[in-house]
């Protein structure tokens, strides 16, 4: 009774004291952060400057050729369709310069997120002790609410597009490591000792073996970073990244129900768009 | 088997303890504590205590015993992929253990190759791929690979197929790629790690026969895991059985069958199937030929008469199976006084190789009146199978080499 009435009077923990004190610390690393807002900042309008060199149709055009490229072997009219529509319809509400915005910071933070991601996953399934590091890191990065990424992201690397991506990325890399590791671990022994008693060198084992293999739950896991990126557009709107989320936001700001869930359909329809293209990517594809 | 022949694998002391505690275990097993003991006392399990065999080369060497008696753990140290606890190997008298990764994957690449139980082949690939994948990582141009692996499918058996998948084929196909990926990098030695086993019994014969074809013309020095004797009896030029970890016997499949070392081995070969293991060439007796070229009726009446058979087996000079005739025709003919007996010879006599097992005859001997012959290549005769013969080999006599 006495130490659980001596565990109440402790002072409480200066938490959050400690964490400000560490942003603070990084923040005089200027020069650094400067540089990697550059960086991102020059992927985000590279994309962005393609997207408004090509005119709305030919836009259109190319994502129906690319759908119809992608699903060659088994194709999906209706999905083409509702691509078609749903472009049209963003178009017709005047939402398409948001969307491209939208779509720009999705495409940069997915990018991102599986250039760090994919070495993170396939060093974790070679290292057990990468792996019992990353874990719990993974678990703490996809669990802290995305909200709470904003603060120091504005912090460090000022309001825009770029603090949006490094939000983004933060939330939504876990599942590409995490299914990255898994394809690689689920990797049959017998394709390991095969590829091993032939006399591939590790690099060889990695690229003509195991990542072929875990195609598949590799591309599961970007498929489900992207997913995770666009949900994070409106909430990186806060901090001035433009879009579609932009467009919510104000919208809730202003009590606009109907302004809000037309925006908010065009995110949906950015989304199957999106999610429908990277699973038929997922989808072993063979020669005849 | 003949002591003439080089040593190409000789393993020294080869032992693998997995776990801790691994020095407690090893003494252990040197106080002659066996596996079970030794695990309960210090949680490592023994997976191979000191085996030492020689294995030459070109010979086919099976190496058997039930699960658990070490023999898959056996044959990746022979190429490394699991490290041994102690003891050597040695290929071509260099120590793989004591070589580094580069010189190690070499080994690989150009000296052994490996079969596996179920196979082991890239699904994402197609068969021709697959087929290349041993010179494709040793930087072989596109042009020699793909013509090296189309030789090595034509040597199996499979062509045809080279764009489809290995889900597309059945198990038995699966092996032959499997078998033509090992043999397209032109190893000397091939480790087959029950190669066989995941596959139907009559795929499984056939493989197994396929293997004997090609060792026939390319000669490797073959290691074979198994854990059925039959097979092991089929195809092995020498055999070594393995119980719980240890080597228990070293030998030709005869030695086995007649000098079984203990009782272990004993119970293991009471279960053979003897059908399988004997061949034509155990079980066939001389037969009475005349030589058409030397003998007229009369003269072959009077052998048949003086060896009391009704059917004689014609030759030629060369000893070539011309065909039987029956001692009734030849009567006959006698009687008609006529001096040939050509147009009496049936020519239609059923015929065999020394080398076939006998319960792939076992149907056609029961029904046929006419004894088997047995032939070489060239057709010429070397014996004949009977009814009673068989059945007495069967029943485990020995065959007599007279009628």
């Amino acid at each position: 009774m006495n130490s659980l009435l001596l565990l109440g009077s402790i002072p409480k923990l200066p938490l959050a004291n400690w964490i400000d004190g560490f942003v603070d610390w990084l923040v005089q690393f200027t020069g650094f952060f400067n540089a990697v807002t550059n960086f991102i900042g020059s992927i985000n309008n590279a994309f962005q400057w393609v997207f408004d060199a090509l005119p709305i149709w030919l836009f259109i055009v190319l994502i129906l050729a690319l759908t119809y490229y992608v699903n060659r072997d088994k194709q999906n009219w209706s999905l083409l369709i509702f691509e078609f529509l749903g472009l049209l319809l963003i178009w017709n509400l005047n939402y398409w310069r948001d969307m491209t915005q939208t779509l720009t910071l999705v495409l940069t933070s997915s990018l991102i997120a599986l250039v760090i991601g994919i070495p993170l996953g396939i060093l974790m399934a070679k290292s057990h002790i990468a792996e019992v590091i990353l874990k719990p890191i993974l678990d703490f990065m996809q669990t802290m609410p995305a909200f709470v990424y904003l603060i120091p992201a504005v912090a460090l690397f000022g309001i825009g597009m770029v603090p949006g991506i490094v939000a983004s990325v933060i939330f939504a890399m876990p599942p590409t490591v995490r299914m990255t590791n898994m394809g690689i671990r689920e990797v049959p022994d017998e394709l390991i000792e095969a590829a091993d008693s032939f006399g591939s060198t590790e690099w060889q084992k990695l690229f003509k073996v195991e990542l072929p293999i875990a195609k598949t739950s590799l591309m599961a896991g970007v498929n489900q970073s992207m997913m995770l990126s666009l949900s994070m557009v409106v909430i990186a709107s806060m901090i001035g990244a433009m879009g579609l989320g932009t467009k919510v936001y104000f919208a809730v700001g202003r009590n606009d129900a109907g302004n809000g869930f037309a925006a908010g359909l065009a995110i949906v329809i950015l989304a199957i768009i999106l999610d429908r293209l990277t699973q038929s990517l997922t989808r072993t594809r063979r020669k005849n | 088997m003949s002591t003439n022949k080089s040593t190409k694998v000789e393993v020294k002391n080869l032992t693998k303890i997995f776990g801790k505690r691994i020095a407690k275990a090893k003494e252990l097993s040197r106080q002659g504590k066996d596996k079970s003991e030794i695990l309960k006392e210090t949680g490592a399990t023994v997976g191979v205590d000191r085996a030492d065999f020689k294995i030459y080369d070109g010979e086919i060497f099976v190496i058997m015993g039930l699960s658990g008696s070490g023999k898959s753990t056996l044959v990746r140290m022979i190429n490394r992929l699991i490290d041994p606890t102690e003891g050597e190997v040695l290929i071509d008298g260099e120590n793989v253990m004591k070589m580094d990764k580069k010189k190690l994957r070499d080994v690989r690449r150009k000296k052994m190759s490996m079969v596996f139980q179920n196979f082991g082949l890239l699904p994402n690939r197609t068969i021709l791929e697959n087929a290349e994948y041993g010179l494709e990582i040793q930087g072989v141009d596109k042009d020699t690979r793909e013509k090296k692996a189309n030789e090595a499918l034509e040597t199996v058996g499979i062509t045809g197929y080279n764009e489809e998948y290995p889900d597309q084929l059945s198990g038995g196909m699966q092996q032959r790629v499997g078998l033509a990926r090992a043999l397209a990098n032109d190893p000397e030695i091939l480790l087959m790690d029950e190669a066989f086993s995941a596959l139907d019994p009559l795929n499984r014969t056939d493989m197994q026969d396929q293997l004997l074809d090609i060792q026939d013309r390319l000669h490797k020095t073959i290691i074979f895991i198994s854990h059925d004797l039959n097979e092991a009896l089929k195809i092995g030029d020498r055999i070594m059985i393995m119980k719980d970890a240890r080597v228990i016997q070293t030998g030709t499949p005869e030695d086995i069958l007649t000098h079984p070392a203990n009782e272990y081995v004993e119970n293991f070969i009471e279960n053979v199937d003897r059908s399988k293991v004997l061949t034509a060439g155990n079980v066939m007796i001389r037969p009475m030929t005349i030589n058409i070229e030397k003998a007229g009726p009369r003269l072959t009446l009077k052998m048949m008469k003086a060896n009391e058979v009704s059917t004689a087996y014609i030759v030629n000079n060369e000893r070539k199976l011309i065909g039987v005739v029956d001692a009734n025709d030849v009567i006959k003919l006698v009687r008609e006084k006529k001096g040939d007996i050509t147009p009496i010879i049936q020519t239609k006599v059923p015929t065999t190789d020394e080398d076939t097992p006998i319960s792939d005859l076992m149907d056609d001997i029961s029904q046929t009146g006419i004894p088997f012959a047995v032939v070489n290549d060239k057709r010429q005769l070397k014996g004949i199978i009977v009814r009673g013969a068989v059945l007495g080999a069967l029943a485990g006599n020995e065959v007599s080499d007279f009628e």
